[in-house]
């Protein structure tokens, strides 16, 4: 019988790894960069997140947590910078948009 | 080990198809965003073999700066034709190919019949390591087993700055480097680069911190703090310094000044060029890669800034 943080553990990082590969298949999948962009930063930030959660019961010392919430905070930090450049990359300032075949908004 | 040898062999195929990838991708640019994900994949690699050293510094040298070196000069190159693109002849093609492969047989051949167990400096190293007054093997090796490697290194980067910025014309000597500042920053990226850098000198001076005894060191800790220097030019917030600036050229110089006045210290101290006396090791090397970890920081912070432009009259004011 495991430990009631190991099946914890283990839940919530299958569970964060299912988010990344939703993501991923969005990523392959979705017709525009917007909505790639979508799949990518939402499924990445709550997947990290869950995993990141699940990892925290295997740590025991402090630092170690805040360690995995700051890789994790900062992880969302990028994503979210990163989602807004390619974005307004694709999408200029006007909101006209720069991509042919581009669904209207 | 069952268990991780599946993510070994995904790792190493990948690996594989990228490397086959960022020499098939017909378009520059491609190839360098394939080069970066290879860097990142054999980061993965080299942590899988137990070499966290070498794999903070291929993700922080090789992938990001190199990528961000290579994907700025993509940037740069004029579109290629592919109608006018050179194409060698068939037997120069089969001729490289036959090189190549020999090359290639040679070194597994290598690697393959290595004697069992492979000759190794290891145990000696690890066993003088208390001396040194450090933890990490690693930095034993670099900065007092082989300390003159590490300060050809150092003044190797020096000269790659100086040959880098003998590139400028004459009409633009003296002005600042303007390869990072091409367009107007958007709001989120100055946001970011008002928030990010506090935590990422914190985890610069941490990596060069616990590099005495934990992996990490200068070079994956210069790199983080260029990164964020960049980051900050990149985004508009401050521009590079001119390249007459004396205190900047101070910065570039200082570790390398410091390394061989320790190391020629040690002549008179301990006997020969860069070894320390008995019991300061440790002090003297933190000393060095700290000077080491500012000097390396500057240079590759204005190596990715580019040479020297003239200034241009509608440039931002800072």
């Amino acid at each position: 019988m495991m430990p009631v943080q190991d099946i914890f553990t283990v839940a919530a990082v299958t569970l964060g790894s299912l988010f990344f590969l939703a993501g991923t298949v969005g990523l392959l999948r979705f017709p525009d960069t917007l909505t790639r962009l979508h799949a990518l930063t939402k499924a990445d930030n709550l997947g990290l997140g869950l995993v990141v959660l699940g990892l925290l019961p295997q740590v025991s010392s402090p630092l170690g947590w805040i360690g995995l919430i700051a890789v994790w905070l900062l992880a969302l930090l990028a994503g979210a910078t990163v989602g807004q450049l390619v974005a307004g990359a694709v999408r200029p300032p006007d909101g006209t948009p720069a991509q042919r075949g581009n669904p209207p908004a | 080990m069952s268990l991780t040898a599946p993510v070994d062999l995904g790792l190493a195929l990948l690996l594989l198809g990228l490397a086959v990838w960022v020499i098939a991708a017909s378009a520059t640019y491609r190839a360098a965003e394939g080069f970066i994900a290879y860097g990142l994949v054999l980061a993965l690699v080299w942590v899988r073999l137990g070499s966290v050293d070498v794999a903070l510094t291929e993700a922080a040298l090789g992938s990001g700066l190199t990528g961000l070196l290579l994907l700025r000069a993509a940037a740069r190159l004029p579109p290629a034709d592919p109608a006018e693109r050179a194409r060698p002849a068939k037997g120069v093609r089969v001729l490289a190919g036959l090189l190549c492969a020999v090359v290639t047989a040679g070194l597994a051949a290598v690697v393959l019949l290595l004697p069992e167990p492979a000759p190794t400096l290891a145990p000696a190293a690890a066993a003088s390591l208390p001396a040194t007054g450090v933890g990490n093997p690693v930095t034993g090796v670099l900065l007092a087993y082989r300390a003159v490697d590490t300060l050809g290194e150092s003044i190797v980067l020096v000269l790659a700055l100086i040959g880098l910025w003998s590139l400028a014309p004459d009409a633009a000597w003296g002005g600042r480097p303007g390869a990072l500042t091409t367009a107007p920053a958007g709001s989120a990226l100055r946001f970011l680069a008002q928030v990010l850098p506090p935590f990422g000198i914190l985890v610069g001076i941490h990596l060069l911190w616990v590099g005495a005894d934990h992996p990490g060191g200068k070079f994956q800790g210069a790199t983080v703090l260029a990164a964020m220097w960049v980051l900050v030019i990149i985004a508009g917030l401050r521009r590079p310094p001119p390249v007459t600036s004396r205190a900047t050229r101070w910065l570039v110089v200082v570790g390398s000044l410091i390394f061989v006045g320790i190391g020629a210290a040690g002549i008179w101290l301990a006997e020969a060029f860069l070894a320390y006396p008995d019991g300061l090791a440790k002090p003297l090397i933190l000393a060095i890669e700290a000077a080491l970890t500012l000097s390396v920081a500057v240079i590759l912070g204005l190596l990715l800034a580019g040479p020297p432009e003239a200034e241009r009259p509608t440039e931002r004011r800072s």
